[in-house]
């Protein structure tokens, strides 16, 4: 067990490592940029920045928690569609559409109560998401549009729509810019410190029920039998059909809940211009947690600790926050290209076990959907 | 030396202590061969006896440990296969290197084509070429048919032309009749027969003895990656290869008893189905298996066998007539509602449906009933439940294996199947349908495999077996129906079928027409 | 012909081909403007998966480009201000500029060909850690650019072509369209109509072709499937760079993070709608670009008049629909919807040797 552990942990922990040590590189050589003269401390100075932002005090830690909760959702929504053999690019999409449509029900029942109003935005936002989800699902079922392409239009259909209802029809009126009105009384309330909303709750529980479906149950059964061989999984009488329908919309769902989150707990409302990169970071999170909803608890954590410490970052050394955009990059990188961190680190491959992602699906367009029959 | 004497050409080809080791594996061990122009040597040897392993080390595709490959008496080093080919070597695979889409033009002339200019292809010229060699065999082809709508019999031919067309001297020939019909092989051996008056040299590869000593002037067998014997045909016989093959006398024929059928288990209907390119390929199929008895289908592949099997285990629709099971229509029913009357399967590829490779044995053994107790309660798996079952078929079914937690992946082709059969063949079953249960599987598993099939026949169960190996359905079948273009043409008894009358109805369906084109464009 | 534009549906087609007849001269240039970066990040994938590799990364090596160009172009501009003006606007700097960005689309496609290739990694998470990267990475570099304020090396100049080219009656604005515009725009059609060509009839397009498909048989023949993949993915991101150095060297003067918004997915798009062909590329290239066109021009220009029947139905339809078509036409033909979009066989498996002969 705890080789088996120390197996799945080693690549990714060396592969962060490595980044840290490739942007530290990036760090010195611009540092001119940054400082006006060549500064060889600087990564020091600035990671030391990084982790006192994330840690070094209790709203510190609150921050890095509330910037984790989208990312281990999104992470969820890539990885789960992984062990279902699917590739989902579209955490994004999903993601606006429920922010949008959590912020549309938030502003509708902006004067009820909240018990009223909290849960029913929550759950437009879910729904929405999991629609957002299905559609790439059924495409993929029933005509063999392959989920990689689908997801990825849909992302830009999805970014399309939010412009079109938040300039539009969604309005606030009298507001300086584009966005929608207030959420009020659905606002989500603050448990911890000084914005640890309620949010956080969502993918504390959305983790340990992800784990379980996946590991401890008949239907986690099919999902990864279906990732892992889907005409073995027709054969053995599986539905792959119903089970990549189902997968998509419970991911989209997944980054749906994160999206209504970010409108219902830190926002308030959603503007025109939300810009967000969750997408992108909900794959890095799956891929550093290796599909895994214990992986991609910590990937998000660590992730998420990185987005709360940049802002100090920057203030205290002048790096910029998109450092972490490079060290995420970074990291992907050294976790595809595995072999140099093994040829680095003279690691050996583990004995299976491994090689979840090796499930996923590797082409589009395909072999005609999931074949013929399929009663 | 193992002729007799007389002065013999000096080898065209000449392997000298082969020795190649994979991790765990000795593939080739020590092996000596030669070929001579104007001879046909056959290698024979089981599945995995290291055949293919040889011959790829000759064509430059792996690359030996330790040995030397000769031509023409001097040494060569082959680093790849343009290599072999341009010393004159070439090799038909044991599955077909075409490019389904491509003309067969293109497909021949694919690496080395005749330039126009430094850019360009010089198509005229190509085509000419290819109709002059086809020509050379009173072979009608047009180099512009997509290769995709050739029959496998035509495709065969394209590939010989395609060794051809290389100026080779040296041809290889792995396993080349493995799809074709008894027919169709005697013509591909009218065709190396006659390759060899011309001089040239000829490996044939095969693990079928009348093959060989049919075709062969000298058989190599290799049992284990090692050559344990050369003989001459005129001097040997089945009997002996086959023991010099497995290694111990093994009986060629089962001993498969008298049947006692019973009542009807499995009645097909004038069965309509469709492919999945929405072509009908079953018309109107009417069938019938007994409990008690197997039913061979025999065919060559592609003349609707898969998707009638698909059908009546419910993983492809009917587009009519009917499907019953001991009288009660099932037309339509799932698999899982199938499996739960009792019927059960084993598919054709093992790999690709019979099992998650990447899943433990565990796993795999309840793929199919995972969803029931004792292995779950409601949404919830009893992992220990299923370890249970696991190490009890395991144990009943010989699967060798360290432990039931393993994945399959790392288990032998032969115990994979029997991992397989011991999921589809325990517990209680109506209908047993095994789609070529025993290909590519060494001796030892496929009489295994056999002797469990008749067993489970004696137990009562009706058994439909579809297998491109003739072999096996005259051997197993109690009736043999034969399959052609989605009819079937006869239902013969198998106890006076004859290879020669099953074969003609295979390539023929009885009736006298042979058109290269699969079917009709439609 | 008015007299037909009270019919129903079919008057609104008729209305809708006279509103293009119209604006099409006029918005004609600004359409290829809008394709050519589709079509040249189209081409970088055709380069890619007619031979087996996919690539979801085009739109990570086009930002790469662009970047690289604008930064180069910027940096020579910088220690060589007066520098003489060739044609089409052409400078030392913007061509070193151009240079540069081919240089990065190469750079960066060698890196995607390691990973899929040599690493046989999966191939999508590749492409997509591409996309990351480079996003992060221009990023972060462009922020802290901005802080020095690099000048604008300018752009390259669109070619007027004479008027008795562009009058010809019917057809002139086609050659406008093509002609009026600078060099890596211009030059799109050639690679297009040369591509197309070599797929077909040349030794390297049969050896592509066969490689995309079956690479095993290739091997077979004595084709070297690595290093043709290898050859291919990395020749491949010369369109990137094209790309890329378009957007920044001649459709705009300067960079700005994210610039490519998405336009490397829609270079994806038009690929899979075009049927993994240069020419059909092209086509849905164009196209989504006349949906974009049309999205302004209807704001712009509103057909009124006779056409005031089309003018109420397309002037409400908002903006974001025109922007979204291409994106819902992609997923409308990968459904099969519209006729079934096959891609090349082998397309996106990593290929082994033979390794355990059996």
């Amino acid at each position: 067990m705890i080789q088996r552990i120390r197996n799945v942990v080693t690549l990714p922990l060396l592969s962060i490592l490595l980044a840290l040590l490739i942007a530290a590189l990036l760090m010195i050589v611009s540092s001119p940029l940054v400082r006006g003269r060549f500064d060889p401390l600087l990564p020091l100075v600035a990671y030391w920045a990084l982790l006192q932002g994330a840690f070094g005090s209790f709203n510190g830690i609150v921050q890095t928690v509330v910037s984790a909760t989208p990312l281990i959702l999104a992470g969820l929504a890539v990885g789960v569609g992984f062990k279902a053999g699917l590739f989902n690019i579209g955490a994004q999409g999903q993601f606006l559409i429920g922010a949008v449509t959590a912020a549309a029900v938030g502003a509708f029942l902006a004067d009820s109560s909240g018990l009223v109003a909290i849960p029913a935005a929550l759950l437009a936002g879910l729904l929405a998401g999991a629609i957002w989800g299905f559609i790439p699902g059924a495409l993929k079922a029933y005509t063999g549009a392959h989920e990689v392409v689908t997801t990825i239009m849909l992302n830009y259909i999805a970014l399309q729509t939010v412009a079109y209802l938040v300039q539009g029809p969604l309005r606030a009126t009298g507001a300086s810019f584009a966005r929608t009105p207030s959420v009020g009384n659905a606002e989500l309330p603050i448990l911890l410190g000084r914005n640890g909303h309620l949010g956080i709750m969502f993918a504390a529980i959305a983790v340990p029920i992800a784990w379980w479906l996946l590991y401890r149950t008949t239907v986690g059964f099919e999902v990864r039998t279906v990732g892992a061989n889907p005409d073995a999984a027709r054969y053995a009488g599986m539905r792959p059909r119903l089970v990549i329908m189902l997968t998509m919309a419970f991911c989209g769902m997944l980054a749906g809940i994160a999206g209504a989150g970010e409108i219902l707990g830190i926002t308030g409302y959603m503007p025109a211009g939300y810009s967000t990169n969750v997408g992108f970071d909900g794959i890095t999170v799956a891929l550093l947690g290796r599909a895994n909803p214990i992986g991609i608890l910590f990937a998000g954590l660590l992730l998420g600790a990185m987005r709360a410490g940049s802002g100090l970052m920057q203030i205290q050394a002048g790096v910029p926050v998109q450092m972490v955009d490079v060290l995420q990059g970074v990291i992907l990188l050294f976790l595809t290209a595995e072999v140099v961190v093994r040829y680095i680190f003279r690691v050996r491959a583990a004995a299976g076990g491994v090689d979840e992602l090796q499930t996923v699906t590797r082409s589009y367009g395909g072999s005609s959907g999931s074949g013929g029959g399929g009663a | 030396m193992t002729d007799g004497g007389t002065s013999q050409p000096r080898p065209a080809l000449e392997m000298r202590n082969v020795t190649k080791r994979f991790p765990g594996v000795l593939a080739n061990d020590d092996i000596s061969l030669d070929v001579r122009p104007g001879e046909i040597h056959a290698l024979l040897g089981e599945n995995g006896a290291g055949k293919s392993t040889l011959m790829n080390i000759l064509y430059g595709l792996i690359s030996p440990d330790t040995g030397e490959i000769l031509l023409d008496g001097k040494p060569v080093e082959i680093r790849d296969p343009h290599d072999a080919i341009r010393r004159g070597i070439s090799m038909v695979h044991q599955h077909f290197m075409l490019v389904p889409v491509m003309s067969v033009a293109d497909n021949i002339l694919l690496g080395e084509e005749p330039m126009a200019g430094p850019i360009f292809i010089d198509r005229e010229q190509a085509h000419r070429r290819i109709e002059e060699l086809g020509k050379a065999f009173g072979w009608e082809i047009d180099p512009d048919d997509r290769v995709g709508s050739l029959s496998v019999g035509w495709q065969q031919r394209i590939e010989i032309l395609k060794a051809l067309y290389r100026n080779a001297r040296i041809l290889i020939l792995d396993e080349p009749t493995a799809v074709l019909t008894p027919q169709e092989t005697e013509e591909i051996f009218g065709v190396l027969r006659r390759l060899r008056s011309e001089g040239y040299a000829i490996v044939f590869i095969s693990h079928k003895l009348y093959e060989v000593l049919a075709v062969a002037d000298r058989i190599t067998v290799i049992r284990r990656g090692k050559v344990v014997g050369t003989r001459i045909p005129s001097e040997t016989d089945e009997d002996e290869l086959a023991e010099l093959m497995v290694g111990r006398e093994v009986s060629l024929t089962v001993d498969r008893g008298e049947s006692h059928p019973g009542e009807p288990v499995l009645a097909v209907e004038g069965l309509q189905v469709r492919d999945d390119r929405g072509r009908e390929v079953v018309h109107g199929v009417d069938l019938e298996v007994r409990a008690g008895e197997i039913l061979g289908i025999a065919g060559v592949a592609g003349n609707g066998q898969s998707e009638l099997v698909e059908a009546v285990i419910g993983l492809r629709h009917t587009t009519g007539g009917r499907i019953m099971l001991k009288g009660r229509d099932v037309t339509g029913a799932s698999p899982r509602e199938l499996h739960a009357l009792n019927v059960d399967f084993v598919p054709a590829d093992r790999h690709r449906y019979g099992l998650v490779l990447s899943y433990p044995l565990t796993d795999n053994l309840v793929l199919t009933t995972y969803h029931e107790e004792p292995y779950s309660s409601g949404i919830r798996r009893n992992d220990e439940a299923i370890a249970e079952h696991a190490r009890k078929a395991i144990e009943e079914y010989d699967v060798r294996t360290p432990s039931e937690l393993v994945d399959a992946a790392t288990l032998s082709g032969g115990n994979q199947q029997k991992l397989i059969v011991a999921r589809e063949f325990s517990g209680d079953t109506e209908l047993l349908v095994l789609d070529q249960p025993t290909r590519g599987l060494d001796v030892g598993s496929i009489e295994f495999i056999h002797k469990r099939t008749i067993a489970k026949r004696d137990q009562g169960t009706a058994i439909m077996l579809v297998s491109a190996e003739l072999d096996e359905i005259l051997e197993l079948s109690d009736r043999i129906a034969v399959m052609y273009r989605g009819e079937i043409v006869k239902v013969l008894d198998a106890r006076t079928a004859s290879r020669e009358e099953v074969g003609l109805l295979m390539a023929t369906g009885g009736r006298q027409d042979s058109s290269p084109r699969q079917e009709p464009a439609a | 012909m008015e007299f037909i534009y009270d019919v129903p549906v079919i008057g609104i087609l008729v209305q809708l081909v006279v509103y293009l007849v119209d604006i099409l001269p006029v918005i004609g240039p600004t359409i290829m403007v809008l394709a050519t970066p589709i079509a040249l990040g189209a081409l970088c994938g055709f380069m890619n998966e007619r031979s087996g590799v996919v690539n979801i990364g085009i739109e990570g090596m086009m930002l790469t480009a662009a970047f690289v160009g604008w930064f180069v172009a910027s940096i020579i501009h910088q220690a060589m201000p007066a520098s003489p003006e060739g044609p089409l606007g052409i400078t030392f700097p913007l061509a070193m500029g151009l240079l540069g960005a081919i240089l990065a689309g190469m750079l960066v496609s060698a890196l995607h060909a390691w990973l899929s290739i040599s690493v046989r990694a999966n191939q999508i998470i590749s492409g997509t850690i591409i996309n990351i990267a480079a996003l992060g990475l221009t990023g972060y570099l462009n922020i802290l650019l901005s802080s020095t304020q690099p000048p604008t090396a300018g752009s390259f100049d669109r070619w007027v072509p004479p008027s008795v080219i562009t009058e010809i009656p019917i057809i002139g604005w086609i050659f406008k369209m093509f002609l009026q515009q600078g060099p890596i725009a211009m030059s799109v059609l050639i690679f297009v109509v040369a591509l197309q060509v070599l797929l077909y009839r040349s030794r390297w397009g049969l050896r592509t072709r066969a490689v995309g498909e079956h690479p095993r048989a290739a091997e077979t023949v004595g084709i070297d499937v690595i290093r043709l993949r290898y050859r291919n993915v990395i020749l491949g991101g010369i369109f990137a760079g094209l790309a890329g150095g378009f957007l920044t060297l001649e459709a705009t003067n300067g960079f700005q993070s994210g610039m490519t918004v998405g336009r490397g997915f829609i270079a994806l798009a038009a690929l899979i709608f075009g049927r993994w062909t240069p020419v059909g590329a092209f086509l849905a290239a164009l196209l989504f670009a006349v949906s974009g066109a049309i999205g302004t021009a209807v704001r712009i220009a509103p057909p009124t008049g006779e056409l005031a029947g089309l003018g109420d139905l397309l002037v409400p339809i908002p903006g974001q629909v025109f922007a979204a078509l291409p994106y819902i036409v992609t997923i409308i033909v990968l459904a099969g919807v519209v006729g079934r979009s096959v891609p090349p066989a082998a397309d996106g498996l990593p290929y082994e040797r033979e390794s355990t002969g059996a």
